[in-house]
């Protein structure tokens, strides 16, 4: 089967990875999956305002997902939707079982994720640049998190789906996983499939994630590695 | 910081900068066009560290009762967490509205865009222009790059098709008639000397700011002036030169 752009069921889309493009902040990265671009800022970690809020035994990680105005077809309105502040939950829990959260106790860790483009995958785009952003601020973690999205068009279970293939999927599903230990951090699924189809899809996904993940890699040592 | 702020007034004091820029030279600026394809028009200006993007997005709506048959201009400006540790969540904080309100006046003052033309149905439908400026790296003077890329994606706009009922994002034929590019120059005076373009360490110990937007013929179109100490008329003249001269250069990035 041939998808509406050209790819094999199970080819992501053209996926670009750089550390670091946010001078301002501790770390930072920017990844880019087919149309969607996004850009994610790591700040921390810092002291906790406001106080009452500090963890003594841990560092709490705070994560910001935001939709930029222009980033889709109709103007997104700015500020905080339902839909962005369920987002910035399932994000900030994708990626808190990757981070030695203990080792900063009564601090703070900021993850702030701008979509200065939306092409479907916006939440897989953000974790993807916000954890290549935490291993660039320094930040101590157990492995990077690695997340795509697949879908079921036709007969064909795909991977990574884009705006043209959302309208016609039959399911979406995002997953993110640590793939040292094959773990899974993030899972969410509309639509209808059958539990077959659920596994099928949840396997595929998995394994194009090492894909992504060595460009994460690579993104890293680009910036960090000595030539 | 204390210490660094007194070395940046001591230089100042004798018409030097902590990055060795003269006092009329800007930051290397690179101006990127039309990186986002999803807005209708978009770019992106990089002055030093400063990193901006705006975008430029167009919907059908109606008129305001006072103006029945013009399109109306909207600029809206997001500091962004991302871009600062000194930004925060929430809603936007009296520097982003000035922000705003500075490079909506510029164009709009300037007579950039013919509203007029913006009109689909008097009294009913016309063009809303969404200009929104986000904010990707903070290292000061915002202004001036906020409004260069601006009055870039206004130039790189392109109107989408609209059939009295959809607006098709999709498909974008006509340009978005610019008539003219207002341009900005913001100087600072630190220590009784003047500097244009002020990096954030310049930025946070200025006593005074004004920003100048000249239009291509040299006149001006609007003036800020920021800051809580006072300028004399010596320093103002300064600015409005260096505005017209400077804005020269700038207006050759915007292409």
């Amino acid at each position: 089967m041939k998808r509406s752009d050209g790819r094999k069921p199970d080819e992501l889309r053209p996926v670009v990875i750089k550390a670091g493009v946010v001078p301002n902040a501790n770390g930072s990265a920017m990844v880019q999956m087919g149309r969607t671009i996004a850009i994610a800022a790591v700040y921390g970690p810092r002291e906790m305002f406001p106080r009452h809020k500090k963890i003594p035994d841990r560092a709490a990680l705070e994560t910001v997902y935001a939709l930029v105005p222009f980033s889709t077809t109709d103007r997104a309105r700015p500020g905080p939707s339902r839909r962005s502040k369920e987002i910035c939950l399932v994000i900030r829990e994708a990626l808190e079982p990757a981070i030695f959260l203990e080792e900063f106790p009564k601090t703070c860790i900021n993850v702030y994720i701008d979509i200065i483009q939306a092409d479907a995958g916006t939440r897989t785009a953000a974790i993807n640049a916000a954890s290549v952003a935490l291993a660039d601020a320094g930040i101590p973690m157990r492995d990077l998190v690695t997340s795509v999205a697949a879908g079921k068009v036709g007969k064909d279970i795909v991977l990574d789906i884009d705006m043209t293939e959302e309208d016609i999927t039959k399911c979406d599903l995002p997953i993110a996983c640590m793939l040292r230990e094959k773990k899974i951090t993030l899972l969410q699924m509309d639509g209808d499939l059958p539990v077959k189809d659920v596994k099928e899809a949840m396997k595929l996904a998995i394994k194009s994630c090492e894909e992504l993940y060595k460009k994460q890699k690579e993104a890293l040592k680009e910036r960090w590695v000595k030539k | 910081m204390m210490l660094q702020n007194q070395y940046i007034l001591n230089l100042a004091s004798k018409g030097l900068r902590i990055d060795k820029r003269k006092q009329d030279e800007f930051r290397k600026t690179e101006v990127e066009k039309n990186p986002i394809d999803k807005a209708e028009g978009s770019a992106r200006v990089r002055m030093g560290k400063t990193d901006v993007l705006v975008g430029v997005k167009m919907e059908v709506g109606e008129p305001f009762p006072d103006k029945q048959d013009e399109g109306t201009l909207i600029v809206n400006a997001e500091f962004s967490p991302l871009a600062s540790p000194k930004f925060e969540t929430g809603p936007p904080r009296e520097d982003a509205i000035e922000l705003a309100r500075v490079v909506d006046r510029g164009i709009r003052e300037s007579g950039a865009i013919d509203t007029k033309k913006l009109c689909i149905k008097k009294g009913e439908k016309v063009w809303m222009v969404f200009i929104d400026i986000q904010i990707l790296n903070h290292d000061g003077n915002l202004m001036d790059a906020a409004a260069l890329a601006a009055i870039t994606a206004l130039l790189g706009t392109k109107i989408p098709e609209y059939d009295g009922k959809m607006v098709n994002h999709e498909k974008r034929t006509k340009k978005l008639h610019v008539l003219f590019k207002p341009v900005p120059v913001t100087t600072v005076k630190i220590a009784g000397n003047m500097f244009v373009d002020p990096c954030l360490d310049e930025e946070n110990i200025m006593g005074a700011r004004l920003t100048v937007t000249t239009k291509d013929d040299g006149n001006m179109c609007s003036l800020q002036k920021g800051g809580s100490e006072p300028l004399v008329m010596e320093e103002i003249e300064k600015a409005l030169d260096l505005a017209v001269e400077k804005g020269k250069e700038l207006r050759k990035l915007v292409g």
